[in-house]
């Protein structure tokens, strides 16, 4: 069992708050991914999580126990960082070895030259080759035992820095932003074996990323965080259909929401005005909640200024009035075509409108998503 | 533009090898002339005309009266001596303040490390009389003790392996604390063989500083017994002084040459070792 607690964690570096008040249940087994824009507080929460760094204030407990105060390597929680931090001067064999080296031979065995004559090192040492041996041909580097991370690609030292943290079986994995560093066709293909070694290992992922694709598809559960406070937490498709927060709706979803300001919409047919509440004041809807059709009256007309053709779908940009604002909307090739510089109209779907206040918080149609 | 500018490029490449030819010819005479002299018969010595080779090879002769009228293989011995354990001391303190100074956080972390700064802006010099008084209150003058308990708190090498541990990422080390590496093991395992060339320059600087002291040998030891080898000749010279130059000189030669040969054998990875530090 190792579901992770936080309550009301608050962190500072000299005077700047870095953490506000955080507070999040992981569910053990779990996979969770913290999205959000970098600066944000993300590698410190996890820091804090491992015990590499004290909160100021607030409580972790890892598996129903707080560990508070608790050293690392009494925390059962392995992690996996940006830069990989591989030993550069071991063999991946001795990075892999090493964590189940400190663990099961005694301080003794483990000292040069008269540790390996000690009673009993042999046969440790037998059982971790063994070990390392087994995870590294699950992760596909058991041909790479002997080589020093600096003749791997980067795809070889993430999964070693993959193997170094599961060959001691951890209960929680965290992981760092693994696969920032990677290329674009490796960032997608290691995700999918992130994915299925989490199915397989069935422990809790806390998985760190400012790509919200990233966060998107590989999580159970997305927790979005900016500026040190956790701002939504929730599957991803819900995160996606009903954003709690201006921001959430913006950093969720490619391309991005479009959002516009009442003001410019109150008097439009295209939207019910007597279904906007009294205190919204943008107007927000996803690429594929709007239509485009003949302009007309009473409806709001724009031109289109760019088409993105991604043979799927047809991203037609939309200029609205002065060219103030623009609108992207979904089309599908099999649709009618706009021409660059044609005006449109455009009819937005009133259900799947959201409508934020001032303050960038969801309010109107907010009842229908405490029933959902 | 592209026509004259190979030619401009020889022209300073040229001007930059003049440059170098010249620093080190004024940097190498002094050395060239001690090997000369050390191969001339005395009468040779003294002679207004000079000669880079002598015309009666007296060699084998000076360097026999190095070598046996002084105990110059002693003096070698205590000097290896004196620098391995002035040397290895040395990292047994310098290591971990580094460290600690340069990767943990503590209240005053940064006051203490300023406190090394100005412990580096000391002449060692000004400090002889305190540690000569101090010998002399525990009675370790003229024991090797002497020669060694000095040295061992060295500034400069805190200071060089605090900025060479510096660029040694934080994630190294959270990794190496998650994976059950305690602070002394994680010195040990992960930064101090990450530091190889860090600590070779050091150890060549501190070696060659110890090897070639004499300021400080004359001060703490009288016995020729654990006389340094730069000490010892000076011994020499006090006996034989004024006609016997050839065999000083030979002596002198003598005590350089292990240096000079540890620094060709170690060229490459002391250049190294010096690029890599003043970068970061
Ligand atoms: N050791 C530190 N000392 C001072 N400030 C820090 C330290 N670590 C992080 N910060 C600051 O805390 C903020 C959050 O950092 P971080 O958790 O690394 O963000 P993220 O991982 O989301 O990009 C940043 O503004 C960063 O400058
Ligand atoms: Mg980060």
């Amino acid at each position: 069992m190792a579901e992770i607690e936080l309550r009301g964690i608050e962190k500072r570096y000299g005077e700047a708050p870095v953490l506000k008040d955080v507070s999040l249940k992981i569910k053990d087994g779990e996979f969770l991914t913290l999205v959000g824009p970098s600066g944000c507080g993300k590698s410190t929460l996890l820091r804090i999580i491992a015990g590499l760094e004290d909160q100021d204030a607030g409580e972790v407990s890892v598996g129903g126990r707080p560990v508070d105060g608790a050293r690392p390597k009494d925390r059962d929680v392995a992690m996996v960082f940006q830069s990989y931090a591989l030993y550069p001067h071991l063999t991946v064999f001795d990075n892999i070895a090493l964590p189940l080296r400190t663990r099961q031979l005694s301080f003794a065995q483990r000292l040069p030259l008269i540790g390996p004559l000690l009673p009993g090192h042999t046969g440790i040492e037998r059982s971790i080759r063994k070990e390392v041996e087994q995870a590294a041909a699950m992760l596909d580097v058991a041909h790479l035992l002997h080589r020093k991370p600096g003749q791997l690609s980067g795809g070889q030292r993430q999964r070693v820095a993959l193997g170094r943290a599961m060959v001691r079986h951890p209960t929680v994995f965290l992981m760092d932003e693994p696969l920032s560093n990677l290329d674009a066709r490796l960032r997608v293909q290691m995700r999918t074996e992130i994915t299925s070694l989490h199915r397989r290992l069935g422990v809790t992922f806390v998985y760190v990323t400012h790509d919200q694709s990233e966060a998107m598809t590989m999580a159970d559960r997305v927790a979005v965080m900016m500026g040190g406070e956790l701002l939504q937490v929730g599957p991803p498709e819900e995160l996606y259909r009903e954003p709690q927060d201006l921001r959430v709706a913006e950093m969720i979803g490619s391309p991005k929401i479009n959002i516009v300001a009442r003001a410019h919409w109150a008097d439009d047919r295209s939207v019910l005005s007597a279904a906007l509440a009294p205190q919204a004041k943008h107007l927000a809807f996803r690429p594929e909640a709007a239509v485009l059709i003949t302009p007309a009256d009473g409806v709001t007309n724009g031109t289109v200024t760019d088409l993105e053709n991604l043979g799927s779908d047809i991203f037609v940009h939309v200029a609205l009035r002065d060219g103030s604002e623009t609108v992207v909307i979904r089309t599908t090739p099999d649709e009618r075509r706009f021409s660059l510089g044609s005006t449109v109209g455009l009819k937005v779907d009133a259900a799947r409108l959201m409508q934020f206040d001032e303050a960038g918080r969801r309010c109107g149609n907010i009842e229908r998503v405490a029933a959902a | 533009m592209s026509a004259h500018r190979p030619r401009y490029r020889l022209a300073g490449r040229i001007a930059r090898h003049v440059l170098l030819v010249v620093s080190a010819t004024f940097a190498l005479l002094p050395f060239v002339w001690m090997i000369s002299l050390s191969l001339k018969p005395p009468d040779e010595i003294f002679q207004p005309d000079f000669h880079l080779w002598p015309k009666t090879f007296h060699g084998v002769e000076n360097y026999r009266v190095a070598l046996t009228a002084a105990p110059m293989l002693r003096f070698l011995l205590n000097g290896v001596f004196v620098c391995a354990i002035i040397f290895v001391l040395q990292l047994m303190v310098c290591v971990p303040c580094a460290y600690a100074l340069a990767k943990l956080r503590f209240r005053g972390r940064d006051t203490l490390f300023s406190a090394v700064l100005v412990g580096l802006l000391v002449p060692p010099q000004a400090l002889a009389i305190p540690h000569f008084v101090l010998l002399h209150v525990f009675g370790l003058l003229d024991t090797y003790a002497a020669l060694i308990l000095p040295w061992i708190i060295s500034a400069f090498g805190i200071f060089l392996l605090r900025q060479f541990f510096r660029s040694i990422p934080d994630e190294i080390i959270h990794a190496a604390r998650l994976d059950g590496l305690g602070e002394f093991e994680i010195i040990w395992r992960i930064m101090i063989p990450m530091s190889t060339p860090a600590l070779a320059a050091f150890g060549i600087f501190s070696v060659v500083a110890h090897w070639n002291d004499l300021f400080w040998p004359l001060i703490a030891v009288r016995s020729e017994d654990i006389s340094t080898p730069a000490l010892g000749i000076l011994l020499f010279r006090d006996d034989e002084a004024g006609q016997f130059l050839g065999p000083l000189m030979a002596g002198a030669t003598i005590i350089v040459a292990p240096l000079l040969l540890a620094f060709l054998l170690a060229q490459r990875r002391f250049i190294d070792g010096l690029a890599t530090t003043a970068m970061k």
